[in-house]
């Protein structure tokens, strides 16, 4: 192939409007495998690129010697970070981290040269060949420790502090009250895209260079690796290439300056393609959480007072941090009125992998805590799981633990409600490898006990602190044909249906072009993250369209002297409410008619000092029910069923909506009971899909969706909410809560390890 | 590259480069490839040599070729003759690995982990090997000799592993954190030989090599009434579980402790033996 | 060190890979040999399904064969799927099925799916929902929790058993 193969979101969909279950325009190309991943770009006279790790954690760099790489028959290039020809750092929240380890690697997987070569294995025995000589030093791996440890990064190793004090400090200074305490623990998850980080890099004839890849957010990415390249961001252009799901471990950058310093230096394009193994290293993780909480309550369950220290470890680098334990911090104690709090929430730097983005970005940690505590409360007030979240369920004009009032919809009572009382269909199989266990045939039926909870999760969507969050898009409308140009990367999650959905409902037409998704000529997007992309770039696309659309009508209200209000779009024609005018839109657009438009949603503020302040945007709530079955000898677990309702303020694709709703809960079962990125010594353990286990079609149980609440929300286009991330934040709360209610354990660690339960029950029967 | 169309091209290439890379279903060797752990330098590939697919029986002997995949071992009339293989071979991996990896892999990667050892080891299993110099035939704790070790020399193939067909139940179980696709973190399979009146017991993921719980096999052999067909005791079921937990030598790594290794082997011990047996007496204490 | 050439089929067409690496594996020779990138490269040690072909009518994980081994043998691939001749033509039944209920997101775990259940579909029209879900456990998807999966399955099924009927 000559040339890089056509990326598939340039092409036509065939849309209908908001609300239907339209297909996917992609999802032909990806039946037939047409649909070019960024690990299926090729290119003439192609190299492949190779990226040398670190093996330590913490290590001083000595010497670097590249000689030996060099002389490999095939190698075109081998640089290091002296070869690094802008600035040498880069980062989402702050600059800390290498483009490649200068004299200190802090993680190990970090990178330290990086190779381009005439085939896989020619870049393998280079990399092998490079001599590196560590002094080896002792790497901080606690994160308890970090904050009074020697600092590894001349930043510290604090990365920040959020200490949100709410309400009356007092509050629960008083007899009367029922406290319930406890410390949780999150493991670190990977969000295992199954597409490995890959691209390409093409020199350009104008000293630029041309960047396929696949990434959440082109216009962030762009910015940075033009920095490192020291370029204009002109020269940098950045163009989506498929992407094999993302999850938040897109967000930051990977192999991309790597990719264009070696097409660079080679004046040839580079192909990089990490393995699995490398993509562990080559990524950012869910944080590890350490959790305490107490919670105070009157003794009819309302809550008085909600006490929480938060410790997430950031590993070696900030990357999106400091706003995970934003979240982490200010959705520490669920949907619930909380008239006072105190949450300290740190997040630090030791010598781990790095940890940054992924689905549900800090909620996912608290609210596992949060509903342990919640279900710990009602067993101590002898009180219905169900009536105390009832009870103290949010909703507007309520002020959250932020003091910002709730101003927008948020049907916490409903979500609850619906999916408590939703008849549950799980029956008993008698098939053997239905039963925990499955295929190890290791459980008869009366091994096996079963376990029931219901846990709520809450979310702000969008960024919030005052970021200044913007999408770009452009309408074209030409000969009766539209063009959607806009930077939102397609992950996976379906925004290129949307385009069409909306365009169709704004312009009336079945028929849309989407432009390729790229940095030239268009502004940023933001990123694919945060759920926020069917609100912003979903609410640029329709203002784009709407402002064509009132050229258009306006232009024939002029030539054909009607009213302007007399005219409406539809099927591909402007015509009068009256009936005396009906213009074919191609001929109304013979003279193209085009509009740019910049969308923005409301101004947010930063937090305060004691973490108060209206800082986001707007909310969602989720609520699981989980039915497990349990082997409690042996520790192994099936999840039976999960029934969901979610806080969805409108359903834009009900097809789509179910498949967020079903993959967002896979997820949250997996670092429920198996997922989960071993670290030790600062080393990852099980880099692999052998050995970091993601949930089979045998574990995955069929999701009852009981109900998607619409209640749509002010100010959002369609008044729809995002709807990506709830489903993983209260499904892996619900799947723990189910396990402690079939074993009576307290199971205060996610994910859920065999030993804890079987070792745990062992004990039990010792003790009974 | 040697693609073998008969056994003997199989060992007459291997004889000419005795360091040559034995392929067969290629699920553990080529991980290793992919990886760059190892370097394919001369490939013999054995897995369309006829004469190590399939099995026969000769009298009360059951002759595995080498290259029979684990879902040849699905078939029904293989299983009735040797239902813990079949029940394990099962649990190896997917669909896809589970119709090209074979029982001869699992023998030469020997990995602690693999699941037919524990099977092959009740059962005494012999493993068949052959090259250009002869034959020799190996009793299973001989060819399996350590951490991925195993006894074969430079230029010999694995032809065949013989397993007794014994008259009696069998079970095998397997733990792991995931309802499939999962390495095993223990397993255990236990067979009964009715006319030798013996319980034998194989043990998974436990130590280096696939072990016998030969104490607690003892103990359950005198205890079973063979007669009279009268099943073990609640008592009979505990004290074999804790010998055979006794038997295992665990580690701790990163996919289970050695605690709950010792643990499930026990528990897995005790369920087989009730669904071997069932089960008289007082409530398991 | 490089192989001699050698043959495979490939969708029906004969084709010939000259100047191979001793190493390579059947995804490998696929993808960036033969231009057919089709098979997905998800973890290349036969852990997620994505790289899943036929060969010789066997589902296998093409990561795991090592290519020069598989000489003179079919490989059928997704490309292959809508016809034999791998054009891309109407669409195979499992391929319409997945399109329209919804069982494609990012699209990546697709391929391999769609070879595994087009060959469960092969042996067992009318398959109950344990026998998919353990023909397709092989398969790792990460975004869709497999539910649209599942329905893809049973409408690509009655699809068949429609046309055959």
């Amino acid at each position: 192939m000559s040339e890089v193969r056509a990326t598939q979101t340039r092409g036509r969909t065939r849309p209908s409007g908001i609300g239907e279950s339209v297909r996917r325009p992609d999802a032909i190309p990806k039946v037939t495998g047409a649909f070019a991943f960024s690990s299926d770009l090729r290119h003439d006279r192609m190299l492949w690129g190779g990226t040398l790790r670190s093996p330590h954690p913490s290590a001083r760099i000595s010497s670097i010697d590249v000689g030996p790489a060099v002389a490999v028959t095939g190698v075109h290039a081998v640089l290091t970070h002296s070869d690094v020809p802008g600035r040498a750092t880069f980062g989402l929240e702050h600059l800390d981290q290498s483009v490649l380890a200068g004299d200190v690697v802090r993680y190990a997987g970090e990178p330290v040269a990086i190779v381009a070569a005439d085939h896989p294995d020619t870049v393998r025995r280079a990399l092998d060949a490079i001599q590196v000589e560590y002094e080896v030093t002792e790497p901080l791996v606690d994160p308890s420790r970090a904050e009074t440890a020697t600092p590894i990064h001349p930043d510290g190793n604090l990365i920040r502090r959020i200490h949100l004090r709410h309400g009356d400090p007092s509050a629960a200074d008083r007899e009367g009250l029922v406290t319930v305490e406890g410390t949780y623990e999150v493991g670190m998850q990977d969000q295992a895209f199954l597409g490995p980080e890959s691209g390409l890099a093409v020199p350009a004839a104008d000293g630029g260079v041309d960047l396929f890849i696949a990434t959440q957010w082109l216009h962030v990415d762009r910015d940075q690796v033009a920095d490192c390249l020291g370029m204009d961001p002109d020269l940098v252009r950045l163009t989506l290439a498929g992407v094999g799901g993302a999850f938040g471990a897109r967000e930051d950058l990977s192999l991309h300056v790597h990719l264009c310093m070696l097409a660079l230096y080679t004046g040839r394009p580079v192909k990089m393609v990490y393995s699995r193994h490398e993509s562990f290293h080559g990524h950012v993780h869910r944080h590890p959480a350490r959790m305490w909480y107490r919670h105070h309550a009157e003794p009819d369950g309302t809550l008085v007072r909600v006490e929480a220290r938060l410790l997430l470890d950031g590993g070696a680098y900030a990357s999106s941090s400091g706003a995970v334990i934003a979240n982490a911090t200010c959705f520490a104690a669920g949907p619930y009125r909380v008239p006072s709090a105190d949450v300290d929430g740190v997040v630090v730097r030791t010598n781990n992998p790095p940890c940054g983005a992924m689905r549900g970005f800090g909620a996912v940690q608290t609210c596992m805590a949060h509903e342990a505590q919640m279900d710990r409360l009602a067993t101590a007030l002898d009180m219905d799981p169900i009536d105390l979240r009832l009870k103290n369920a949010l909703a507007p004009g309520d002020r959250l633990l932020t003091g910002q009032v709730l101003t927008g919809t948020l049907p916490v009572a409903e979500v609850i409600r619906t999916c408590a009382e939703h008849p549950s269909a799980a029956v008993r199989s008698d098939e053997p490898m239905t039963r925990p266990g499955g295929a190890g045939r290791t459980a008869d039926a009366d091994h096996v006990v079963r376990g029931e909870a219901l846990a709520v999760g809450f979310k702000n969507l969008m960024f919030s602190e005052g970021f200044d969050d913007s999408s770009a898009a452009r309408c074209e409308l030409r000969d009766g044909v539209v063009t959607i140009t806009c930077a939102c990367a397609e992950v996976g999650q379906g925004f290129v249906t949307l385009i069409g959905q909306i365009t169709s409902e704004v312009l009336g037409v079945d028929e849309v072009v989407l432009a390729p998704v790229e940095t030239t000529g268009i502004g940023s997007a933001g990123s694919t993250s945060a759920s926020r992309q069917s609100w912003m770039s979903g609410g640029a696309v329709q203002k784009a369209c709407e402002e064509v659309r009132a050229a258009v009508v306006a232009r024939v209200a002029v030539t054909h002297d009607v009213p302007v209000d007399d005219l409406v779009l539809v099927e591909g024609r402007v015509e009068s409410l009256s009936g005396s005018v009906s213009v074919d839109l191609a001929e109304a657009t013979a003279e193209p008619l085009s509009a740019d438009v910049v969308y923005r949603h409301a101004p947010t503020s930063p937090l305060d000092h004691d973490g108060q302040g209206d800082a986001h945007v707007s909310f969602a709530v989720s609520a699981h029910r989980a039915i497990v079955d349990v082997d409690p000898d042996l520790g192994l677990v099936r999840v039976v069923e999960l029934t969901t309702s979610q806080d969805v303020g409108r359903v834009l694709n009900p097809v789509q909506a179910v498949g967020q709703l079903e993959g967002g809960a896979a997820q949250g079962v997996g670092l429920a009971v198996m997922e989960e990125v071993l670290v030790d010594g600062g080393r990852i353990r099980n880099a692999s899909f052998t050995d970091y286990l993601v949930p089979t079609a045998l574990d995955m149980p069929p999701v009852e969706i009981a109900a998607l609440i619409e209640q749509p929300e002010p100010g959002a286009p369609f008044g729809a909410k995002g709807i990506g991330e709830p489903p993983c934040i209260s499904s892996t709360a619900a799947v723990v809560g189910a396990l402690r209610h079939a074993t009576g354990l307290e199971l205060a660690r996610v994910p859920v390890r065999p030993a804890d339960i079987a070792l745990a029950e062992a004990q039990a029967g010792v003790d009974r | 590259m040697t693609i073998a169309l008969t056994l003997d091209d199989a060992c007459a290439a291997l004889a000419a480069d005795p360091t040559a890379t034995v392929l067969a279903g290629g699920t553990d060797l080529m991980v290793q490839v992919n990886r760059g752990d190892h370097s394919i330098g001369n490939v013999v590939a054995i897995d369309r040599v006829p004469e190590l697919r399939g099995w026969t029986r000769e009298g009360d002997v059951l002759r595995i070729g080498a290259g029979m995949t684990y879902a040849d071992m699905a078939d029904p009339g293989f299983g009735a003759l040797a239902p813990a293989l079949g029940q394990a071979a099962r649990t190896v991996g997917s669909p896809q690995i589970r119709a090209t990896g074979t029982i001869g892999g699992n023998l030469a990667t020997a990995s602690p982990a693999g699941d037919m050892l524990p099977v092959l080891v009740a059962l005494d299993a012999v493993v068949e090997l052959r090259s250009s110099d002869g034959e020799r035939h190996l009793p299973l704790d001989e060819f399996v000799v350590g951490v991925k070790a195993n006894a074969l020399s430079a230029g010999e193939l694995i032809v065949a592993v013989r397993v007794p067909v014994l008259h009696g139940p069998q079970e095998f179980m397997k733990v792991g954190p995931r309802n499939a696709m999962v390495i095993s973190v223990a397993s255990l399979a236990l067979v009964v030989d009715p006319f030798g009146r013996t319980v034998r017991v194989g043990l998974g993921s436990v130590a280096p090599v696939p072990l016998r719980a030969t104490e607690a096999e003892v103990m359950i052999g005198g205890r079973i009434d063979w007669e009279g067909g009268r099943p073990p005791t609640a008592g009979d079921v505990d004290r074999f579980g804790q010998l055979v937990a006794d038997a295992a030598r665990p580690i701790d790594d990163h996919r289970g402790t050695a605690a709950y290794r010792r643990h499930v082997v026990g528990v897995m011990a005790r369920r087989a033996l009730v669904r071997a047996f069932g089960m008289v007496g007082e409530e398991a204490a | 060190m490089r192989t001699d050439p050698y043959r495979l089929t490939v969708n029906g067409r004969p084709v010939e890979v000259i100047d191979g690496h001793a190493g390579e594996s059947l995804l490998f020779v696929l993808r960036e040999r033969l231009g057919l990138p089709g098979s997905k490269n998800a973890c290349e040690e036969g852990e997620c399904g994505s790289c899943s072909v036929l060969l010789d009518g066997d589902l296998v994980c093409s990561c795991l064969v090592l290519a020069a081994a598989a000489a003179d043998r079919d490989v059928a691939t997704v490309e292959g799927l809508s016809d034999a001749g791998g054009e891309v033509g109407p669409l195979a039944y499992v391929q319409r099925a997945f399109v329209e209920a919804g069982a494609v997101q990012c699209g990546f775990c697709t391929p391999g799916l769609l070879m595994a259940v087009d060959a469960l579909l092969c042996e067992e029209p009318d398959p109950d929902d344990l026998t998919v879900r353990e023909a397709i456990s092989g398969n790792l998807c990460r975004c869709t929790g497999y539910g649209r999966i599942l329905e893809a399955v049973d409408r690509a099924a009655a699809m068949r058993r429609e046309a055959c009927s």
